[in-house]
């Protein structure tokens, strides 16, 4: 393996002994021509496939994944050994069925779990991308998707979810390739990215730059990892995908295995210990130069400015059925944000669901045991399937 | 035709054509919407404004949007629908003209359903009482009551004539359910009908 061969070009996740599942690689016969202009080949996706796909191909699910998740949604993850993110959704007998549904979900393009991103080897110079590696966005990610879906012969998807900057893709997916995707299910997200939550990425970013370890975006070549700064962004991040009632709930003033303040810069406070905890174990799993590339496609994500600034335009004669879900303590996307999806798709005339999941979780409610969204879900796709005769 | 929905539910069921593309504005649980899934083949589209009845309805693989009638039919592209229907629910909108203007704007054919209020019950009942009536269809007081915008089958006829509607065909609706035609501009089923269905178009 390359890496065996040049230990000090070690990819900061994914190791020589980790088996990140399928993996597809477009040659020089199909370069991906990027939306900021540049192109990139090879190009490799690296995904995951739950269930069989039926004779008729008709019973194809992708799962489109959020910022620092990745392709092991329904089984564990190889480099935490924890389950798939999406359990509590997706496997046998749940809302997506995997005994019914063939489920396929891909590594995002600048993802660090096997698809093309700046950790990879760039083969023109045998050295780590790093910030060579060019900007993606959000249609680039969806354009190689199509690339895979393309190699796997699915010619239509029964149905695109995913949340965040996965329903992002779910979004651009349906404005894209309308006639590929028969239903698409966008949750906690939006047609772009706000600039509250642009600012939060760039302190993300910005904490990850001011690293000294981060050597410029060339760590990998110096054999070092800006590890202290991709916590500090984790850490930011992560306080806007909860909310304030359910940290007030979990934490409150509660200190940390002590019985009073320290009067020092210890973690006095749980909420501290917790943070830190999620900064520390974030770093054994993502790879900065990546966090960086992804938050930055996030940030340019606007799919009316594609459309002449009207989102109706997106989705203009669209026979593609809709189900936006949103939650109501969401304050990264806030439910009035899915809805004004809504209101896009029904000013054309598109054929939409909105529903809105009462919890105090936060942004990352999707992703937990919220028994009206997997109701929700089931019943949506199941009259989507039994519309299309999926068995 | 028995199919367990409300009598003026069912007379607007029985007066959509096959496979037509409705709006069900107010669609409650969705009872309507799976009807005319199952017995029309509909391509049914629900508002409503209960997000609890929204969430039902689409666990029910209705399509359903959560929503006010007040402010957001003006989304809709013009005649995008074959029928936009509002059943019970004009007399609770905040401006039942601007809501049945824009029923007409989207809609080729506007259903509406309401309770009469020139009922005779309704009006000796004022007479006698000299209070807010009370019926078993508006079993509020008038404190606590939802429906603040109430009329008479005489005042929905001038407000369709005063946003440019016609009406198509109108159906009085009787105590015990059924339904019989009216001459929607007589004074007669004004007395007489519990309520009313009105079938519209614009000029």
């Amino acid at each position: 393996m390359a890496e065996a061969a040049n230990p000090k070009f070690l990819r900061p996740v994914v190791g020589p002994h980790i088996d990140t599942g399928h993996a597809i690689t477009f040659g020089a016969e199909r370069p991906l021509l990027l939306d900021g202009g540049r192109e990139l080949s090879p190009v490799t996706i690296a995904y995951m496939t739950y269930g069989e796909l039926d004779a008729r191909k008709s019973n194809a699910v992708l799962v489109c994944h959020a910022l620092t998740l990745d392709q092991f949604v329904a089984s564990e993850n190889p480099v935490t050994g924890k389950p798939g993110w999406w359990t509590t959704l997706i496997g046998p007998g749940k809302a997506i069925d995997t005994n019914r549904f063939f489920v396929i979900c891909a590594n995002v393009l600048g993802g660090c779990m096997g698809t093309s991103g700046p950790a990879e080897i760039d083969p023109s110079t045998g050295k780590p991308f790093g910030l060579t590696f060019p900007l993606v966005t959000i249609k680039d990610m969806v354009h190689t998707q199509a690339m895979l879906l393309d190699a796997l012969g699915i010619e239509q998807l029964l149905c695109v979810i995913g949340g965040s900057m996965g329903g992002m893709q779910v979004l651009q997916w349906a404005a894209s390739y309308p006639e590929r995707v028969l239903s698409a299910i966008p949750m906690a997200t939006g047609a772009n990215h706000s600039a509250q939550n642009i600012a939060f990425h760039e302190v993300g970013r910005q904490a990850i730059m001011a690293d000294p370890d981060w050597r410029g975006g060339a760590y990998q070549l110096e054999n070092t990892n800006p590890s202290k700064g991709l916590a500090v962004a984790r850490m930011a991040a992560h306080i806007t995908y909860l909310s304030e009632t359910a940290l007030q709930r979990k934490f409150g003033r509660n200190l940390q295995n002590r019985n009073a303040i320290s009067f020092g810069f210890g973690p006095d406070f749980q909420i501290e210990s917790y943070l830190r905890h999620q900064g520390m174990t974030f770093v054994d799993r993502f790879d900065a130069n990546s966090y960086l590339y992804i938050t930055r496609a996030m940030d340019y994500f606007d799919l009316a400015a594609d459309y002449g600034g009207a989102l109706a335009e997106a989705f203009r004669g669209t026979k593609t059925r809709f189900c936006i879900v949103s939650f109501t303590s969401d304050w990264l996307f806030p439910t009035a944000e899915n809805k004004r999806i809504a209101h896009a798709l029904n000013a054309a005339a598109a054929n939409v669901s909105f529903v809105e999941i009462a919890t105090d979780r936060g942004h990352d409610a999707f992703l937990l045991d919220e028994p009206e969204m997997f109701a929700t879900v089931r019943g949506f796709l199941n009259s989507v399937a039994g519309h299309h005769g999926v068995k | 035709m028995n199919s367990g929905l409300r009598p003026d539910l069912a007379a607007i069921a029985e007066a959509i054509p096959q496979g037509a593309r409705v709006l069900d504005i107010g669609c409650g649980d969705g009872a309507l919407l799976e009807h005319l899934a199952a017995t029309k083949n509909v391509d049914g589209r629900g508002l409503e404004l209960s997000q609890q009845n929204v969430n039902a309805c689409v666990a029910r693989g209705l399509s359903v949007v959560q929503g006010d009638a007040d402010t957001d039919l003006g989304d809709y592209p013009a005649q995008i629908f074959d029928v936009a229907i509002l059943s019970q629910t004009i007399q609770a909108t905040y401006s039942p003209k601007t809501v049945l203007a824009q029923l007409l704007r989207i809609g080729k054919l506007t259903a509406v359903s309401f309770p009469n209020f020139g009922h005779w019950r309704i009006r000796l009942s004022l007479l006698a009482n000299g209070r807010m009536p009370q019926t078993k269809t508006l079993g509020y007081s008038w404190h606590e009551t939802p429906n603040i915008h109430l009329c008479t089958i005489a005042d929905f006829v001038a407000l369709t004539d005063e946003v440019g509607g016609v009406v198509q065909n109108a159906l009085a609706l009787r105590k015990d359910g059924h339904t019989q035609a009216m001459q929607a501009h007589s004074w007669g089923p004004n007395l007489m009908a519990e309520g009313a269905i009105f079938f519209l178009r614009s000029k």
